[in-house]
């Protein structure tokens, strides 16, 4: 080629691309300790950072009964107390070093991660040590914590999209399901939570045995394994009990319920049902059958919804991926006055993926999007130890993010259809909208085909 | 931390950066025109974040919803956002695919208007006017997005108006306004072009000279108004806004120092002393200790014209009044600027946002997006090389004489919001109740 610039009027051609550049997801490598807790190590060296996880086996999805939320309030507690410092100063200790840590708890396992300039590894590492095996709760962090958690669950009334999500999954599941109350647990379960309840909770679940230490960046293998040993190397304690627990149980019913918010000028729109576990051999055919119904932009019920109607900002469907079968749900606020059309739109794109074969057009672009995006998913380090603690949370093959684009690539359009008739259900979706019942109760009863069910923002029955 | 950076100008006025970086076959396109709500005129509020929402509705060789599936089809990820005084546009793709990205771009630069319809317009009003109600008009607080800067900029000002606009004013816009828009300010002297990531740099020159080059320039557009602002609000103002929320929220705002001035950087690390993560001050104080906040933070609107906002964002907790809230709120920067800052904390801020700076230009998008920030307001890309110092240079005695001059009564706006009605009042009185315990 030449560096002349050919001058033309009117606009240039469409290119076409070159040849790829191969992709790798990082390496990584697998210690353990003497102790038996694990290590996960990917050694990126672009700038001079390193992301550290700690990966407990101690999620939501492992309470006992009568404790929902001890999960969320035991990992948050770690940061408020531990080896003879207060709250205020382990996080001026961690500040101090340029990094803030993240102790949380989802439905699958607790987390405790931060990303540090890798010349400050060590210190951050000693500081994650002190929260895993040295936390006190105090008495008045507990009751603060409990406090914060009340007044978010307080907000959430008010909060057209969290109430809609909240409402959808206690729509979906058994009232005895532990997925039909929030993680973090509800009103009445975090103030029956205790110190003792907290403390019992962390001495069962954090243990060597079931804590996973992912490294990712400017370290060496050997020197987080030096770390780690140094660190965590004499952490005593036994494998934790298990909890046999229903926690995703979902009675087979369609159901139709309004969340009563006078004079909303949108209505917010959850459908949807149980979805599937993680480890479903069936997760790459779902995932691009999902994409292509609801998951890109140029999904079809995003081009429905908001390209061909203008109903809506944006249109999303999901599978919600945990240990047992998290939510499917289709997510979308529309102008009040068109939300019975809108929803008939999306069961009518549920009824269309289920009833004939995507076009090969469809399926290339869900799979060469899900290919062509994999490394551009990974371009941080955070990002690459979230991908490889859900390798260690699901116990995904060694190889899976080796695989993946493979995979992808081959699922055809047999596949797809296959997926959506084994994993859409129409007979028992739950139409879930928090929106003004004077407006949207009627459309929505003549598309359910019986009256809808009206609740207050607490799930309180509404008289009809 | 330095990243490369080459510049470059085409004939037409197109401003150019480039980082090369090989590591993952990665390469970010990243589009900034200097065009943003401060340039609509009056009866047109919102009209440039509509007009942004049309550039995806396709161009001469584009059709209507490809831009996004092409770039999906690549395997890239793709949006847009509009600003107080910018736009940007933006893809991330692979490597081969770079010439997709910059083609579409300079195609809907060059080629708009032919694919412009009526109907085209009246979907994405309909879109927009939903997306008004979804971050606004039915999320709680959402209004303080038009109702902070309305305060802060008096109303002749091109910041005090709607970014998102009202909804009469975005059904009064028409084709005429796109065509007007679109010739006016979307002209290749009127933007830059960062690319970052794996590319080629004689290859990445010759490919946008091919595209972009036979570009016309613009005929200029029209200049702002006078932005010049006294440095403080000349009074406090206080706004209390009733809304369907639960809990009192406040956001205390200040006239501060124009991004890019020395006295930025200083007024980034006061608000950082104030609100930046849970060492900062309000979060232990408020939050921590007296128990009278569920949430606290700051930020800064990074204006490069007339003042810039610092803005303190505190959420009370559900035993807390508004009345307690405020006062807490504002005794907190009483004493930062009776008592000055401490050298410990100067140091934790600046130590937090260099780990956030280099953080920051891990993904190729981010980066291309911080080259445009900086060739668009300064016209000098490399400032993202030079941030770290600058807030390295931050003293205690800087910050001091920064609260001093800025965080006084004269120069604060109370953006209050209260809880609306009294389902929501007694909901709170219940649950002080079993917080008294």
């Amino acid at each position: 080629m030449t560096g002349t610039t050919t001058q033309t009027s009117g606009p240039t051609p469409r290119p076409t691309p070159t040849e790829p550049r191969n992709y790798h997801f990082p390496a990584f490598h697998r210690r353990t300790l003497p102790n038996g807790m694990r290590l996960v190590v990917a050694p990126v060296t672009k700038l001079p950072l390193v992301s550290i996880t700690a990966v407990i086996d101690a999620g939501a999805s492992v309470e006992r009964e009568g404790q929902d939320g001890v999960a969320a309030l035991t990992a948050q507690l770690l940061l408020e107390g531990a080896a003879g410092l207060d709250g205020a100063a382990l996080t001026d200790r961690f500040e101090r070093i340029g990094t803030s840590v993240d102790a949380h708890a989802d439905w699958d396992a607790a987390t405790v991660s931060l990303t540090v300039l890798a010349e400050r590894l060590p210190d951050a590492l000693a500081l994650v040590r002190d929260l895993l095996r040295a936390p006190e709760f105090p008495e008045r962090e507990v009751a603060r914590l409990k406090d914060e958690r009340l007044a978010e669950l307080l907000q959430l009334r008010a909060e057209p999209r969290g109430l809609a999500d909240e409402q959808f999954s206690r729509a979906v599941y058994a009232p005895t399901a532990r997925y039909a109350a929030p993680a973090g647990g509800s009103a009445a379960s975090v103030r029956a939570l205790t110190r003792d309840v907290a403390r019992g909770f962390y001495a069962e679940r954090y243990r060597p045995t079931s804590t996973t230490l992912v490294f990712v960046g400017e370290v060496s293998v050997d020197r987080a394994a030096e770390l780690a040993l140094e660190l965590f190397g004499d952490w005593q304690g036994d494998v934790a009990s298990t909890v046999e627990r229903a926690v995703d149980a979902s009675p087979l019913t369609r159901v139709a319920r309004v969340v009563a918010k006078a004079d909303a000028s949108q209505s917010e729109v959850r459908v949807g049902h149980a979805g599937l576990p993680r480890r479903h051999p069936d997760y790459f055919e779902t995932t691009v059958m999902n994409a292509v119904l609801g998951g890109l932009f140029s999904s079809r019920i995003n081009l429905n919804l908001r390209e061909a109607h203008g109903y809506t900002y944006g249109a999303f469907s999901a599978f919600e991926w945990r240990r047992a079968a998290g939510p499917f749900m289709i997510q979308t606020a529309v102008k009040s006055d068109v939300t019975g059309a809108a929803v008939r739109e999306i069961l009518h794109e549920i009824e269309r993926m289920r009833s004939q074969e995507i076009s090969t057009d469809e399926l290339t672009l869900a799979t060469s999007y899900l290919d062509g995006v994999f490394p551009i998913r990974y371009e941080t380090t955070s990002a690459i130890a979230t991908a490889l603690s859900n390798l260690v949370i699901h116990d995904l093959p060694e190889h899976f993010y080796d695989d993946y684009r493979v995979r992808v690539r081959s699922v055809t359009t047999e596949d797809v259809l296959r997926a959506a008739q084994r994993h859409l259900h129409p007979d028992r979706l739950r139409i879930v909208v928090v929106g003004d019942p004077a407006v949207i109760a009627t459309p929505l009863g003549e598309i359910h085909g019986a009256p809808v069910e009206t609740v207050t923002a607490d799930g309180a029955e509404v008289a009809a | 931390m330095q990243i490369p950076i080459d510049t470059f100008t085409l004939d037409n006025g197109l401003f150019v950066t480039l980082s090369e970086d090989h590591t993952a076959p990665i390469v970010a396109v990243n589009l900034w025109y200097h065009v943003g709500s401060a340039n609509e005129r009056a009866g047109r509020t919102g009209f440039a974040h509509l007009f942004e929402h049309m550039l995806f509705q396709g161009s001469a060789s584009v059709g209507a919803n490809e831009h996004f599936e092409l770039v999906q089809r690549a395997g890239g990820t793709l949006n847009g956002s509009t600003w107080l005084d910018r736009t940007n546009y933006y893809e991330t793709v692979p490597s081969n695919q770079l010439e997709l990205a910059l083609w579409l771009e300079a195609n809907r630069m060059g080629y708009l208007l032919p694919a412009m319809t009526q109907q085209k317009l009246d979907t994405q009003r309909d879109v927009v006017q939903n997306e008004r109600r979804w971050s606004m008009d039915n999320q709680p607080y959402g209004s303080w997005w038009e109702r902070l800067p309305a305060l802060c900029f008096p109303p002749s000002h091109p910041f005090h108006h709607s970014l998102i606009g009202s909804m009469s004013d975005l059904d009064a816009a028409s084709l005429e306004d796109i065509e007007q828009f679109f010739t006016t300010y979307y002209t290749p002297d009127n933007a830059v072009l960062s690319i970052a990531g794996d590319f080629d740099r004689a290859e990445a020159r010759r490919l946008v000279e091919r595209h972009f080059g036979p570009i016309p320039r613009g005929a200029g557009k029209p200049p702002l108004p006078d932005m010049t602002l006294p440095p403080t609000l000349g009074g406090p103002l206080r706004e209390v806004v009733p809304d369907d929320v639960v809990l009192p929220r406040l956001f205390l705002a200040f006239r501060s120092p124009v991004f890019g001035s020395d006295d930025y950087y200083t007024a980034s690390v006061c608000g950082a002393i104030l609100g930046l993560k849970k060492g900062s001050r309000l979060h232990r104080r408020l939050v921590r200790e007296r128990q009278i906040a569920a949430e606290a933070q700051s930020f800064t609107y990074d204006l490069t014209k007339g003042s810039d906002l610092l803005v303190l964002d505190v959420t009370a907790r559900p035993e807390s009044s508004s009345e307690e809230l405020e006062r807490a709120v504002n005794e907190e920067v009483d004493r930062l600027r009776d008592e000055g800052v401490t050298a410990e904390e100067v140091a934790r801020a600046v130590t937090l946002i260099e780990t956030e700076l280099i953080v920051a230009l891990q993904s190729a998008g981010d980066r291309a997006d911080k080259l445009s920030l900086f060739a668009t307001y300064f016209g000098d890309p490399s400032l993202v090389n030079t941030q770290a110092a600058r807030y390295r240079e931050v003293t205690p005695e800087r910050v001091n004489a920064f609260a001093r001059a800025r965080l006084g009564t004269d120069n604060r706006a109370s953006l209050l919001y209260v809880p609306r009605d009294t389902e929501t009042t007694s909901a709170n009185q219940e649950l002080a109740e079993v917080g008294a315990r």
